[in-house]
C-alpha cells in the first residue's frame, strides 16, 4: 500500500509545541535507564522511531540520548527494545510524571 | 512482617476503572479496601481512544447516565475502510442510543475515572493518590500480603491484594503470572484532541444536542498495521491511530507522522481542518486478547482490567473501559468472599476466572480469540482495503458505453489484481464467520 501523502498545506505542528500541549509534573530521579553499552551494540534503534514522545535520539558515535522528562509512561520503548537490559524502567515516583488533563 | 499486621481488608493498586469496581464491590461487602493511585488524581494517568460502554454499571450506579461525566452520547457509528485516494462508509444511527440507558459514550478518562473513584470513596473505599507502588510484599510461603510504595515507611499491608495497574503491570510480571512479554502482542495508541467550535462540530458530523459519532478506520496508517479512529467530544474532536509495536518500530515513520497520514486523507481532513490540537497523548494497549492472557490469580493476588490484558480488540468491537469495570467487580466480590472465608490463596480466589467465564469479560475473549490477529494481518491490513475499494468503486462506476459487468468477475478480478489467493479469502471469511456468527 503507498504511504499517504503529506497535504502540503497542513499547519504541521513543531514537536516542541506538541509535546508542549501534555503536562508533565518532572520528578529529579530518573525512571528510565539506558545502558549507552548495549545500545551501541544496536542496529534496529526500533526506540527512536516508536516512541511518541521522541525521548530517544540516536548520536553521531552509535550511542543513544535519551530524555525521561516529558515521557507519556506508555512502556512502547522496553517493549520494541530488542535488546535485552538496554532499557530499565520504573514508573515515576507518585504524583510526578504525566498528568492528563480534567476538563 | 506478618499479616497480622494488615490495616486493611484489601489493597487496590491502581484507581483505574477496574481499580475502582474493584473497590467498590470490596467496600459494599463491608470491607476495609485502600485504593492506591500514583497519579495525582484518578485518571491522570489513563488514556483511550475515546469512547466507554458503561452499563455494566446499571445496577451498581442506578441511573448513572445523569451522574457520570459524558461528553456525547454515541448515537451514530461508522465504519471506515480508507486506501489513500478512497474511502467506503459503512454509517449507522440510532435515536435510541440518544436515551437512557444509553449505549456507548465519548468521555474524557481523567474526568471518567475521576469520577468512577468518587463512587468508591462514597462507597467507603479509602483513596491514596500520588503513591507509586513499587513491589509486592509476600510471606514466607511466598503469599501476597500487601505491597511496597514510595512513601516514606511506606508498606501496607492486607490479606489481599488487587493489581489494577495498567498494561505495563509490573505487579502481575512480579508475580509471574505473564510468561514471556511479546511486542507483537502489544499496539501504540496516539491520538490528539483537536478542539472546533461545538456548532462546527455538529455541522461536520450531522448530530445535535449531546449526540455524537464514533469512526472506527482500517486502512489510513501509513502501511502500519493498526487501525484509525475519530470521536466527537462536545467541544474537541479525538483523532488517532494504534499501531502494531512491531510494525511501528520497523518503518521508518513516526507515530505523530502517521497521524498526520491520517488527518490529510481527503475523507477525514474535512472532519478535522481548523483544528487546534489540545493535547498530545498516548498510551499501549494489550491487544491480542485471549492470545496474551495471563493467570489471573496467585497467593493472595488478583490481576484485573490492562493488567490482565483484558481489553478487547475485535475489529467492530473496540472496548477496553467495559472490560476493565467489569473484571474489577468480579475481582471485588471474590475477594469479598475469600476473605469470609479465610481462604487467599490461588485455590481460593479460583472463583474470579469462573466468575470471568460467565460473563462477557471471557465469554466474549474466548469466542472472539482469533479476530485481534485476523484484524491485524498483512491480508486484512494491506490487501483487503484496495480490494474491497476497487470492487465497490467499479460497482458504482458508469462505464459506458461498458455494460455492467456482474459482480463475481468483479470480485475475481479485483481479488487477483490485489495478490489476495482464493483460498486465503475463503479462509478469512470463514475465521470471521465462525467469529462473529
Amino acid at each position: 500500500m503507498a504511504l499517504i501523502e503529506r497535504d502540503p498545506t497542513w499547519p504541521e505542528m513543531s514537536f516542541d509545541d506538541r509535546i508542549g500541549t501534555a503536562e508533565f509534573r518532572v520528578h529529579e530521579r530518573a525512571h528510565i535507564v539506558v545502558d549507552g553499552d548495549v545500545c551501541r551494540g544496536c542496529t534496529t534503534r526500533a526506540c527512536v522511531v516508536a516512541c511518541p514522545a521522541r525521548l530517544f535520539v540516536p548520536t553521531a558515535d552509535g550511542g543513544i540520548l535519551f530524555n525521561y522528562e516529558q515521557c507519556f509512561e506508555c512502556g512502547t520503548c522496553y517493549l520494541v527494545c530488542n535488546e535485552s537490559g538496554a532499557i530499565t524502567w520504573t514508573y515515576p515516583e507518585g504524583g510526578h510524571g504525566v498528568v492528563f488533563r480534567r476538563t | 512482617m506478618t499479616e497480622q499486621h494488615a490495616e486493611f481488608d484489601a489493597i487496590v493498586v491502581g484507581a483505574g476503572p477496574a481499580g475502582s469496581c474493584a473497590a467498590i464491590e470490596l467496600a459494599r461487602a463491608g470491607k476495609q479496601v485502600l485504593l492506591v493511585e500514583r497519579g495525582p488524581f484518578p485518571g491522570s494517568k489513563n488514556m483511550y481512544g475515546g469512547v466507554v460502554y458503561p452499563r455494566i454499571l446499571d445496577d451498581l450506579v442506578p441511573e448513572w447516565w445523569d451522574e457520570a461525566p459524558v461528553q456525547r452520547w454515541v448515537t451514530r457509528r461508522s465504519t471506515m475502510v480508507l486506501t489513500p485516494t478512497q474511502a467506503l462508509t459503512v454509517d449507522f444511527r440510532s435515536e435510541a442510543w440518544g436515551q437512557p440507558p444509553y449505549n456507548g459514550a465519548t468521555a474524557y478518562r481523567p474526568d471518567f475515572d475521576h469520577w468512577l473513584a468518587g463512587v468508591a470513596e462514597r462507597h467507603g473505599a479509602l483513596l491514596l493518590c500520588s503513591t507509586t507502588v513499587t513491589g509486592l510484599l509476600r510471606n514466607d510461603t511466598g503469599r501476597v500480603i500487601g505491597v511496597r510504595t514510595d512513601r516514606p515507611d511506606g508498606d501496607l499491608y492486607a490479606p489481599v491484594v488487587i493489581a489494577c495497574d495498567g498494561v505495563n503491570s509490573f505487579l502481575a510480571k512480579e508475580a509471574g503470572l505473564y510468561g514471556d512479554v511479546n511486542a507483537a502482542h502489544y499496539t501504540l495508541g496516539v491520538k490528539e484532541t483537536i478542539a472546533l467550535p461545538r456548532d462546527v462540530i455538529e455541522e461536520r458530523f450531522g448530530v445535535r444536542g449531546r449526540h455524537g459519532v464514533d469512526i472506527e478506520i482500517l486502512g489510513g496508517t501509513s502501511g502500519i498495521n493498526g487501525g484509525g479512529f475519530v470521536y466527537t467530544n462536545l467541544d474537541t474532536l479525538s483523532v488517532g491511530v494504534v499501531l502494531k509495536l512491531p510494525a511501528l518500530a520497523a518503518q521508518q515513520r513516526r507515530p505523530e507522522e502517521v497521524i498526520a497520514g491520517l488527518k490529510a486523507h481527503p475523507a477525514i481532513a474535512p472532519l478535522v481542518e481548523g483544528g487546534e490540537v489540545k493535547e498530545y497523548s498516548a498510551h499501549v494497549i494489550p491487544e491480542a486478547g485471549w492470545t496474551m492472557l495471563p493467570q489471573l490469580a496467585a497467593d493472595g493476588l488478583l490481576i484485573a482490567g490492562d493488567a490482565a490484558a483484558l481489553c478487547l480488540a475485535a475489529g467492530i468491537w473496540l472496548e477496553g473501559v467495559n472490560f476493565a469495570m467489569g473484571s474489577g467487580r468480579a475481582a471485588g466480590r471474590v475477594a469479598a468472599r475469600a476473605l469470609d472465608r479465610g481462604n487467599l490463596t490461588a485455590a481460593g480466589l479460583a472463583g474470579y476466572r469462573r466468575a470471568l467465564e460467565e460473563t462477557f469479560v471471557l465469554a466474549d475473549h474466548r469466542k472472539l480469540r482469533n479476530v485481534p490477529g485476523l484484524v491485524l494481518s498483512d491480508r486484512v491490513q494491506h490487501q483487503y482495503p484496495d480490494l474491497i475499494a476497487n470492487l465497490v468503486q467499479r460497482v458504482f462506476q458508469v462505464d459506458n458505453p461498458m455494460p455492467k459487468p456482474g459482480l463475481r468477475r468483479i470480485l475475481a478480478q479485483e481479488r487477483k489484481r490485489a495478490g489476495v489467493r482464493r483460498r486465503d479469502l475463503l479462509r478469512d471469511a470463514w475465521t470471521g464467520l465462525r467469529s462473529f456468527g
